[in-house]
């Protein structure tokens, strides 16, 4: 579904993405893991399309499409979705009228007709409960004032009502409790499918506890160095990244 | 401020303008007219660099697209159910080329609630409410457009509310320049005055007919006795050739309260002086500004709030969004004089630039003399928030309807604080239409 191949890219003058390779099949879980400043949120947001990058090098087909060739916009509307590491705020604009534009929009962009206010209530309803997120905080105004694990947790609501088929979680379990974390990971897990796929970015070994990989690979001065199983992560977590950093210097 | 009475070409407009006012004055002998026409005629028009009129060229503008020398054309608009407020029920006085038109208005609330005349009317029947208060409020010593106005207005209303009258319709006053046949030039002036408790909402709003070059100049003066509650609702959406000033002075009493709302939604050029007398303790003032700017419109408010006595409470908003080559000006005065104690005044105006040609120049001035109170402000000038763009772009909504969504946002904190639903729902209509918003 999606196929990287040695990607390069750059933001400024300073070039962060050194040849990123990288297979991800309908139904399979990927962790990139990796020290800070390895690249790995440049790679979620070059991959969702944010502009500030630059790519210079290198293709992404998605589900058979060019994605390097598509707007922000496009490429959520062909199935893929980035859950923020940092949502941003926005006064003004409440969750539920954000949501509806886009999964309307979205349905536009595959020839549905608009959900009229009812049946979005009720999708909205059902996929609320997914995430064990309160209506009270979709009425208010998208992010303002919530707190980190309300933050993701909207994030994963989002993900829920726009069903893609491949999900990039951009450091997701940073700066959430236990129990936000376990919160967030089941609503991920409810959401996998054999069709759909999710790559996990994270620093740490915990989230994968609860969202299980497939595959673990690591990021590291803007290249994959090191590719696994979930094991992998385990001895990260065990041995920190010094190792592979070690290993990066000899080779 | 020394005198600056040069005028920016070799046109002498200021002595135009008093031909021009002297041709249509009534009664010559009127003392407070001849002694305005002497004050403009000493004044002259604001020359580009007076520090209040620097970003704003009325005066120029005024010579380069006016001739004043067309008589006052009888109105030709015969239906103008196109300008009024669709939905609100409430009293219509329409006034077309600065003349009143009582074919086009109606009174509906009943006479213990509101009390309407002709400003001429009552102050030629030496009316003792109104020579109380009429042109005791407006500065018109050192405001030449002020003292045009006083010299030379043609018509206007005298509003009175009874003490603890509850006017539960609004009034609305439509200022029509009909300017197909030829320039129009209307000059009006207004006297209000809310009695002890009661409560009044009022709506200035202006349109134009015709391609023609149109000028009004509108003073207001407004008081607002104890206990009064006055909602004031000023709405410019006029896509004709709108050059106007606009002066309004509110002078509150102790316990008091005045929301006001200024939306300059299009014209070319709008000046707008709005200032709050707070002359008593217990007052609490809103000022609420939007301007949302296309094309090559000029809007200028320039806002005061005094603070003449203690234990008085101000705030003021004021967001603007300039596009294309359009500019924006906001100057917000606030003075707390000595014995103004425990005063709470606040200040804020956001705005966001759309393009490299729009523009916006702000001013905050705080003159403070007092030493126990409260008082904060702040500007900001920016772009569009790229990184909420993105995030509304990432959920695969459009760019078109992403700026909408955020453009529209940053407007619904103004919007949000209308207090009448009829007029909330006309604003918001007109705001979703300039945004082009489909969501």
């Amino acid at each position: 579904m999606l196929s990287i191949k040695n990607l390069q890219a750059k933001i400024d003058d300073n070039q962060i993405l050194k040849g990123i390779n990288l297979e991800v099949k309908e139904g399979e879980v990927h962790a990139i893991m990796g020290p800070n400043g390895s690249g790995k949120s440049t790679l979620a947001s070059v991959l969702a399309g944010r502009e500030e990058f630059e790519v210079v090098e290198g293709s992404v087909q998605f589900l058979g499409k060019d994605l390097l060739a598509m707007s922000p916009e496009e490429r959520a509307r062909e199935g893929l979705f980035m859950a923020f590491q940092y949502p941003v705020e926005i006064p003004g604009v409440s969750t539920i009228n954000f949501m509806k534009t886009a999964v309307n929009q979205m349905r536009a962009h595959r020839g549905q007709p608009a959900l009229d206010a009812v049946s979005f209530l009720s999708l909205m309803k059902e996929r609320m409960k997914l995430v064990e997120i309160d209506q009270s905080l979709l009425n208010r105004a998208l992010n303002e004032g919530f707190s980190g694990g309300e933050k993701k947790r909207n994030e994963i609501f989002q993900m829920a009502m726009l069903e893609p088929r491949l999900a990039i979680l951009d450091e997701t379990d940073s700066g959430l409790d236990i129990d936000a974390l376990r919160i967030v990971s089941n609503g991920v897990n409810k959401l996998r499918t054999k069709n759909n796929a999710v790559i996990v970015v994270t620093h740490y070994q915990r989230l994968l506890e609860y969202i299980v990989p497939d595959f673990v690979h690591v990021l590291y001065k803007g290249k994959i160095v090191k590719s696994g199983t979930k094991e992998l992560a385990l001895e990260l977590e065990a041995k920190g990244y010094d190792w592979i950093k070690d290993e990066v210097a000899i080779a | 401020m020394p005198e600056m009475n040069l005028a920016t070409t070799d046109k002498n407009i200021a002595s135009e303008i008093s031909t021009f006012i002297q041709r249509r004055l009534a009664e010559p002998s009127d003392s407070v007219r001849a002694a305005a026409l002497e004050t403009f005629q000493r004044l002259g028009l604001p020359h580009p660099k007076h520090e209040e009129y620097k970003y704003t060229p009325l005066t120029r503008e005024l010579e380069n697209k006016f001739t004043f020398q067309q008589p006052a054309t009888a109105p030709s608009l015969k239906d103008v159910t196109q300008y009024l407020i669709p939905g609100v029920d409430a009293n219509i006085l329409v006034f077309i080329n600065g003349m009143y038109s009582s074919s086009h208005s109606r009174i509906v609330s009943p006479a213990s609630e509101l009390n309407v005349q002709s400003l001429e009317q009552a102050l030629a029947s030496k009316d003792a409410l109104a020579l109380e208060h009429f042109n005791q409020h407006a500065d018109i010593r050192t405001n030449a457009f002020a003292a045009w106005n006083t010299a030379g207005w043609t018509a206007g209303v005298f509003i009175r509310v009874p003490d603890r009258a509850t006017v539960s319709k609004p009034v609305i006053l439509h200022y029509i320049n009909d300017a197909s046949a030829a320039e129009v030039i209307a000059v009006n002036r207004n006297l209000i005055a809310l009695g002890k408790g009661s409560q009044f909402t009022l709506v200035e709003k202006f349109d134009s007919a015709g391609a023609g070059n149109h000028f009004t100049n509108l003073v207001s003066e407004i008081t607002v006795a104890e206990n009064a509650c006055l909602d004031l609702y000023s709405i410019r959406n006029d896509n004709g050739n709108r050059y106007q000033f606009a002066q309004t002075d509110i002078h509150q009493k102790n316990s008091s309260r005045v929301n006001t709302y200024t939306f300059d939604l299009a014209g070319r050029l709008l000046r707008t002086n709005l200032h709050l007398h707070l002359d008593g303790e217990g007052i609490e003032s809103h000022m609420y500004g939007l301007y949302l700017l296309t094309g090559n419109t000029l809007a200028d408010n320039h806002t005061v709030v005094d603070h003449k006595k203690a234990h008085s409470f101000s705030n003021e908003l004021y967001k603007g969004i300039m596009d294309e080559s359009s500019k924006g000006v906001f100057n917000g005065k606030i003075f707390v004089r000595p014995q103004a104690q425990k005063t709470n005044a606040f200040q804020a105006n956001r705005n966001i630039l759309l393009s490299d040609k729009a523009a916006v120049n702000t001013k905050p001035q705080l003159e403070i003399w007092a030493d126990d109170v409260k008082c904060s402000h702040g500007c900001t000038t920016g772009q569009l928030d790229e990184e909420a763009m993105f995030y509304l772009r990432a959920r695969g909504i459009s760019r078109e309807a992403a700026r909408a969504m955020l453009l529209y946002a940053f407007s619904g904190e103004v919007v949000d604080k209308i207090g009448h639903e009829g007029i909330k729902s006309y604003i918001d209509r007109a705001i979703g239409e300039r945004f082009q918003k489909n969501f």
